[in-house]
């Protein structure tokens, strides 16, 4: 995710890239001259698998231009409490995003994804990659890359989502969104019912702000906060992510990937600082959908080790683990105001984080540092790429000791619609 | 349309509802933070700046943690404003008797076993005295600190006079150049009162803050501008403002608040807490002095403590020691909070000066020293009478 400084010839440089956008919209009267081009419905087409979520989205094609502009928006209202005392009610914006995908060539292909966060406090590149297909088996891949650990990475648009927070385990354990400047391959194979796909990547990667954050725990998101690794990598090692996963027509799909790399700086100018240290995160994720019931099943889970050193004490783990499962019952679908298609669904999902997994050095206890959450809600869409959602979100979060959780709880409204 | 009226009807219910579906204010007398009451709109101000500093604070290596520390922020170590979890435990060295730290040079009195990645944390040095401290909890400080120095004096009996077998003395202290004296004070060969730290070697809860800025996370002041790893006077890392903002928190987080004391067996518990003699140092009631925050004026409190130094005996005497307090002596712990350290430390007590006391009764059995004649007479209570006791010191 690269971020933008929000003044000076950056906002310029947005502003004129935006400009397309702008003109696109007034013309949407137009339709000879504005057409929109839906994503293909992931069951619908052979071999549609999770990684392509970053095509996989509506995209407004402006005549016969190559270019093609899309994005999403997201707003939501939020009354929580923690423990009885409440912030009161509140508005979010939490993303505004953009996409510009252009056909240079025949198999020759560029999309870039830019999200304006938090009403537009933080301006990042999320993806900005130039795709070159030798063969659907093999396509280089260059840019800012997303890497692909996990299934929610690549596949975070909040439109395909009926919950409105993120996965903590996705955002707050594994760092969603993360990418980096890089290169890598990937490909599918196809072979009856069955797809394979794989992805390998070489980029920057995490720095020691991991184990040096704030947050007080090892937190493999801090290292987003650093704009220099969209520059130089910041000890001049690659980090390394693959994935590999498997898709059967009409039944689902299950992935499993792992990332990697040394993450400290070990030496500068020659000198030697520290040894390598290394973080290794391994990830599973699947999905599918229950036959006659339509229960769609989303879910994914992911181990983290990262090597602290042993002078560090134990506020900050070696090994992390959690993951979040997700149930989508949908329970009317009929035609309702002028929507052909709209979906009402009963939705829950459950969650769990442990920061510190292990057991502490001075006492054998269990190291606390853990999160749970349980989220039911219901979705409304009217069409598939709108949706309105209302959840009740409870949580709990143990601190290091292990302590009495706090609890929070509160309900959430928003929309979120692609455009 | 009727469905429209249904679907209304059913929002402004669950709007209406909406709170009975947060969580529970838990009930003030189970949580150790939180204000005195009474404190007016701009202490409450200052006290939410103070909160921040102290709880959500986290120092780094670019915001000047260590190189060599202990803990990376003030909440780490006083989860819940509690007591302490042998995890965040202090090792303290290198001083046997009143002559003073023979150790210095090499890292003393405070041993920074942490250090940041590349830098090698500081080892005990081989053959020095030390002691391992938990963190006290920090409720009801500023009640602590405004006991006038004639009251604490009065608690005491360094040659026992009344020939109770408690002799309870104050530690002389040498004040930093930064604090000043308070107005009450009592002095003796240019030495004052300590009153906080397992020892009572901390005059008020400023050094209290900027020691632990400086000794636990590497942080240095304008008060303790020396860096623990180099022993060089640097810039300071935190602001004047900041660790004052702290100093305010400490000082008006609330008294803890007893709880159950209606029950039968906690009012009987109480009556045995006096017989046994255990009031004798860990005194019920203290009251403060003036003070320019109304709600610690002029107040009666229920600490549990004299703020005097006691010979525990062979059984706490661990070697070290600091101030003029001998290897054996301990200030008098407040017991107040008692009953809510497990909710701080991971959900089992570990009492004593370093934990080592898994429950209330084996902190009880190893008092010596002065604490002998009282751990005797609660030995020679019944069962029944022994649970009251201790249901009492869980009330507090």
């Amino acid at each position: 995710m690269k971020h933008i400084s929000t003044s000076g010839w950056h906002k310029i440089g947005l502003f004129a890239l935006l400009l397309p956008a702008a003109n696109a919209a007034s013309a949407q009267n137009d339709s000879t001259w504005l057409r929109r081009v839906p994503p293909a419905a992931t069951d619908s087409v052979p071999g549609k698998m999770n990684m392509d979520a970053v095509y996989d989205r509506p995209f407004l094609q402006m005549g016969k231009m190559p270019v093609a502009l899309g994005g999403y928006v997201e707003a939501n209202t939020a009354w929580f409490a923690t423990d009885g005392v409440s912030e009161g009610l509140s508005f979010q914006l939490p993303r505004l995003t953009m996409f510009l995908s252009s056909s240079i060539a025949r198999r020759i292909r560029f999309l870039t994804e830019i999200e304006f966060e938090e009403g537009g406090r933080e301006i990042n590149i999320e993806f900005a990659s130039l795709d070159i297909q030798f063969h659907p088996a093999l396509t280089l891949r260059g840019g800012v890359v997303m890497n692909p650990i996990g299934a929610f990475n690549q596949n975070h648009d909040g439109p395909k989502w009926d919950f409105i927070s993120r996965p903590v385990s996705a955002t707050q354990m594994l760092p969603a969104t993360w990418s980096n400047v890089g290169f890598g391959l990937y490909g599918k194979f196809y072979t009856g019912d069955w797809t394979f796909g794989y992805e390998a990547y070489l980029s920057n990667g995490f720095d020691e702000s991991i184990i040096s954050n704030p947050e007080n725990r090892t937190f493999l998101p801090a290292a987003k906060e650093n704009p220099e690794r969209f520059e130089e990598s910041f000890n001049g090692q690659p980090l390394y992510t693959g994935k590999i996963s498997v898709r059967r027509q009409n039944v689902g799909e299950i992935g499993l990937s792992y990332m990697g790399g040394v993450y400290n700086k070990f030496q500068e100018d020659g000198l030697t600082l520290d040894r390598k240290r290394r973080l290794h995160t391994f990830a599973a994720d699947f999905n599918t959908v229950v036959p006659h019931l339509g229960t769609r099943l989303l879910g994914e889970w992911a181990w983290v080790w990262v090597d602290v050193p042993d002078t560090y004490g134990q506020q900050f783990g070696s090994r992390q683990h959690g993951g979040f499962l997700d149930v989508v019952q949908p329970v009317l679908r009929r035609k309702w105001l002028g929507w052909e298609k709209a979906v009402f669904s009963v939705v829950c999902r459950l969650e769990y984080v442990d920061w510190n997994a292990g057991t502490f050095r001075e006492t054998g206890g269990d190291i606390g540092d853990e999160f749970r959450a349980i989220v039911p809600g219901i979705s409304f869409r009217p069409t598939a790429q709108t949706v309105l959602r209302l959840n009740y979100r409870y949580e709990w979060q143990r601190d290091i000791l292990g302590n009495p959780p706090v609890r929070t709880a509160g309900w959430q409204f928003g929309v979120s619609s692609y455009f | 349309m009727i469905r429209l009226l249904f679907f209304s009807l059913f929002t402004i219910w669950l709007l209406v509802a909406c709170e009975k579906t947060f969580p529970p204010l838990p009930d003030d007398a189970e949580l150790l933070d939180g204000p005195v009451e009474g404190l007016s709109e701009a202490e409450n101000r200052r006290f939410l700046a103070g909160d921040v500093a102290f709880n959500d604070e986290v120092f780094t290596a670019t915001t000047g943690l260590g190189p060599l520390f202990v803990s990376t922020s003030c909440g780490s170590c006083h989860a819940g404003d509690g007591k302490g979890h042998p995890m965040n435990a202090l090792t303290r060295f290198g001083q046997w008797d009143d002559t003073g730290n023979q150790y210095l040079h090499l890292g003393g009195p405070q041993l920074q076993h942490r250090a940041l990645p590349g830098y090698s944390p500081e080892q005990l040095p081989s053959g020095a005295p030390f002691a391992k401290l938990l963190p006290p909890a920090n409720t009801g400080l500023g009640f602590l600190e405004l006991v006038p120095d004639a009251d604490i004096l009065a608690m005491s009996d360094p040659d026992d006079l009344d020939g109770d077998g408690i002799s309870g003395r104050p530690n002389w202290i040498a004040l930093p150049a930064y604090l000043t004296a308070r107005p009450d004070a009592v002095s003796q060969t240019g030495r004052y009162i300590g009153r906080f730290g397992k020892k009572a070697v901390v005059y008020d809860l400023l050094q209290q803050s900027a020691r632990a800025y400086n000794q636990d996370m590497g942080i240095a002041s304008t008060y303790e501008p020396f860096d623990t790893y180099t022993s060089h006077e640097i810039d300071p890392e935190v602001s004047n403002q900041t660790v004052q903002d702290v100093v305010f928190y400490l000082r008006t987080l609330k008294a803890p608040i007893p709880r159950d004391t209606d029950a039968p067996d906690v009012a009987t518990g109480k009556t045995l807490f006096g017989q046994v003699g255990c009031a004798k140092c860990h005194r019920p009631t203290l009251r403060t002095g003036p003070s320019s925050i109304e709600p610690l004026a002029e107040r009666d409190f229920h600490p549990y403590t004299d703020l005097l130094l006691h010979d525990m005996g062979p059984e706490l005497d661990d070697g070290y020691t600091e101030g003029s307090a001998t290897t054996s002596e301990w200030r008098t712990p407040p017991l107040w909070g008692l009953g809510l350290s497990k909710n701080s430390q991971g959900g089992q007590y570990y009492l004593l000066h370093d934990g080592r006391a898994p429950n209330i009764e084996a902190a009880i059995l190893l008092h010596g020293g002065e604490g002998s004649q009282s751990r005797a007479a609660y030995q020679a209570l019944d069962a029944a009478q022994k649970t009251r006791l201790l249901s009492f010191l869980e009330s507090l």
